[in-house]
């Protein structure tokens, strides 16, 4: 196997007396699909952002193609080539495609003047790269489009940047069946392209189709690290509610200690 | 038609393909029906003000066909115009923002005050007079800004106290019952004095000339990367628009408006030139750099924004000094209109009329939504209304109600767009 893209080594994260992340263990590979799992409060948020540098693990080490990094911050995981994609997408309904894909990051022309040209252009290639059919015009305004449509435009901000490692925060759950579709689609297809891509989801059918690999989380502990070739839909549920199936997960001890 | 729409053939290349809409310059007609869809989503822009504009003019006209249409009259009108409309250009950024400054009325005032005050009392020059104005304008958003963005405070009740505060210091500062005169000939000058002809003229037509060039280049630029653009035509109708109404503006104030035979008054006033510069420069700034796309996206989506690296603090502060400077200019051309100073200068109506003309313009009130042109159109919309109904000698109280209603009914069609918006998503 490849060497990791990006690794988290022993990370523990307490908010006040409450501890979220015991020990984690995580690795993104290159051109895979990386599931995160977990029932609700099993800290699955609170890795995506300590990966994004919104939370500071308490310790815990980082590696970046190996070498040891540290994240402060999220301009720290933006440097790197670590981009995350909130479920609430975070665009700006009254700006247009372009404008919220290069929000903050503006091309300009002699210093100050907003280069708009090379802006829409160079949006209108990253779409292109990732075969979005769906939108009619990148000028058009945010608010005129469906879910998603606006799950694209999120991602096609977070890969225009030369993006190394994309976090998907439930990419798919407010969509419909063919929209779904398409955003799965573009999941494998930034895989394809060599990212690193983590995808959060509730949803094990959609988990077992795209993603290479499984990271199941319980109670702030890494329950599985599996393939997902070599597992199926209830044990993956297994793992989410009871943190063990069969002979892999966390042993019965610590997952009692935990609760 | 047809077949330009149709979605292309598997495996094309996906570039040339995807974007049809983008690749080719839209038609005229197709830009009509693009905006008759917006129009009906409720992103109605300025067209309620311009309309309004139309209707106002013809009423008042009919009304007082001799002295509403005069040129002394229009010439009286776009002053009366310049100082509600530069407050609320002031305003604009601010209330792109989602926030309010109920306090830059009075913010003008003391600036004003300020400034007459070294020019009367301690004989300064206008020019260091005028940057002393300026300061205590910047100051009072800088600290109104600060309170607003780093302590939390809603901007409402910070600007209502600095409305009721700065009143005070503007009292202190002119002396119970008094006023200070501004003599300054500069300062006088921006409002009972006009460019020559001439002059006007030129300047007039160098303008035209620039934002025509200005448009074909950049037409010209988008076609050779057959990027979006609007078409030509569509272009060239909304310019001939312009250059219309600026011509006919010019000729009419280029007539000799003068009650008395011996001299002559003729010409732009200076005031429509400084309204003129400052929407100029603040289009270019809200619509051509970072920092206006930025204060869009925090109207917009203030987390997404945060999310993006802006700094919102920072902008937040930075909007209500735009603000409080340009109440500040606003508050020197009133003092310049009125030739003093009172205790009262930037309070009662000012703001009111202010925020009317953003709204009435198309700005919204909710945030995110609002151009720099929006309050030049609505001030001359409020401006229309109070001269004309100056003219009509009607009881102040009519003047005060109608002026009220106008402002309800922006700020309904507002929220009513906004709707419209929010439920057909366009």
């Amino acid at each position: 196997m490849t060497e990791p893209l990006l690794e988290l080594r022993g990370v523990n994260k307490s908010f006040g007396a409450v501890q979220v992340l015991h020990d984690v263990n995580f690795k993104v590979y290159p051109g895979q699909v990386t599931a995160l799992v977990g029932d609700n409060g099993a800290g699955k948020s609170t890795l995506v952002k300590t990966i994004a540098g919104i939370y500071r693990a308490d310790s815990g080490e980082f590696f970046f193609e190996g070498k040891p990094v540290t994240i402060h911050g999220p301009k720290d995981a933006g440097a790197l080539g670590i981009e995350v994609v909130y479920q609430d997408l975070a665009l700006c309904d009254n700006l247009d495609i372009v404008q919220n894909m290069f929000l903050g990051r503006e091309a300009h022309t002699a210093g100050f003047l907003l280069d708009e040209l090379t802006m829409e252009d160079r949006a209108r290639q990253t779409l292109a790269s990732l075969s979005v059919r769906t939108v009619k015009s990148v000028r058009q305004s945010v608010s005129s489009l469906s879910g998603g449509q606006r799950q694209t435009v999120a991602i096609a901000k977070a890969v225009l940047w030369n993006s190394r490692v994309v976090l998907l925060d439930e990419p798919t759950a407010a969509l419909g069946v063919a929209q779904t579709r398409q955003v799965l689609d573009l999941v494998r297809r930034l895989a394809d392209n060599g990212l690193g891509v983590v995808l959060i989801s509730h949803n094990m059918v959609d988990v077992l189709e795209v993603s290479d690999r499984i990271t199941a989380l319980f109670l702030g502990r890494v329950a599985a690290d599996i393939k997902a070739s070599e597992t199926n839909h209830s044990q993956i549920v297994e793992l989410i509610t009871a943190g063990r199936s069969g002979d892999i997960g966390i042993s019965a001890a610590t997952a009692d200690q935990s609760a | 038609m047809t077949t330009e729409q149709a979605s292309p053939p598997p495996g094309q290349s996906l570039a040339a393909a995807d974007f049809v809409n983008d690749e080719a310059s839209a038609s005229l007609g197709e830009s009509l029906r693009a905006y008759r869809d917006r129009l009906r989503g409720g992103d109605m822009g300025a067209l309620p003000a311009a309309l309004g504009l139309v209707v106002l003019f013809i009423v008042f006209a009919a009304l007082r066909p001799d002295s509403f249409t005069s040129p002394l009259n229009i010439a009286n009108l776009m002053t009366q115009a310049s100082a509600i409309s530069v407050l609320a250009m002031g305003l604009i950024p601010v209330l792109l923002l989602g926030e309010i400054d109920l306090s830059a009325g009075v913010t003008g005032g003391v600036a004003a005050g300020f400034t007459a005050v070294q020019i009367d009392r301690h004989g300064s020059s206008w020019v260091l007079a005028v940057l002393i104005g300026l300061a205590v304008g910047a100051a009072v958003g800088l600290v109104v800004g600060v309170l607003v963005a780093k302590l939390g405070i809603p901007s409402f009740v910070v600007t209502l106290a600095f409305f009721l505060g700065l009143q005070g210091v503007t009292l202190k500062l002119i002396g119970l019952g008094g006023t200070i005169p501004v003599r300054d000939d500069v300062l006088r000058a921006i409002t009972i004095k006009s460019m020559p002809v001439t002059m006007g003229w030129i300047v007039v037509i160098v303008l035209l000339a620039a934002y025509g060039a200005l448009l074909m280049w950049r037409q010209s630029r988008l076609a050779a990367k057959n990027l979006q653009r609007p078409p030509t035509s569509l272009l060239l109708v909304k310019f001939v628009a312009l250059a219309v109404i600026m011509l006919i503006a010019t000729a009419v104030l280029s007539q000799n408006r003068s009650r008395v035979p011996t001299f002559v008054i003729a010409g732009i006033p200076y005031a429509v030139f400084v309204v003129g510069a400052l929407l100029i420069f603040w289009t270019f700034i809200f619509g051509r750099t970072g920092y206006g796309r930025h204060i869009y996206a925090v109207g917009g989506n203030t987390e997404a924004a945060r999310r993006a690296g802006i700094n919102v603090d920072r902008l937040k502060v930075s909007a209500f000094v735009i603000c409080s400077s340009m109440a500040a200019i606003s508050g020197i051309i009133t003092a310049s209109y009125d030739g003093k100073v009172s205790p009262g200068s930037g309070g009662g109506n000012v703001l009111l009329y202010a925020v009317g003309a953003a709204v009435i313009g198309g700005t919204s009130l909710f945030g995110g939504k609002g151009l720099i042109r929006d309050a030049v159109i609505g001030g001359l919309v409020i401006a229309t209304i109070d001269n004309g109904l100056g003219l009509l000698n009607q009881a102040a109280y009519i003047n005060y109600i109608i002026t009220g209603s106008v402002l309800l009914l922006a700020a309904s069609v507002d929220a009513i767009s906004r709707r419209r918006r929010s439920a057909t998503g366009t």
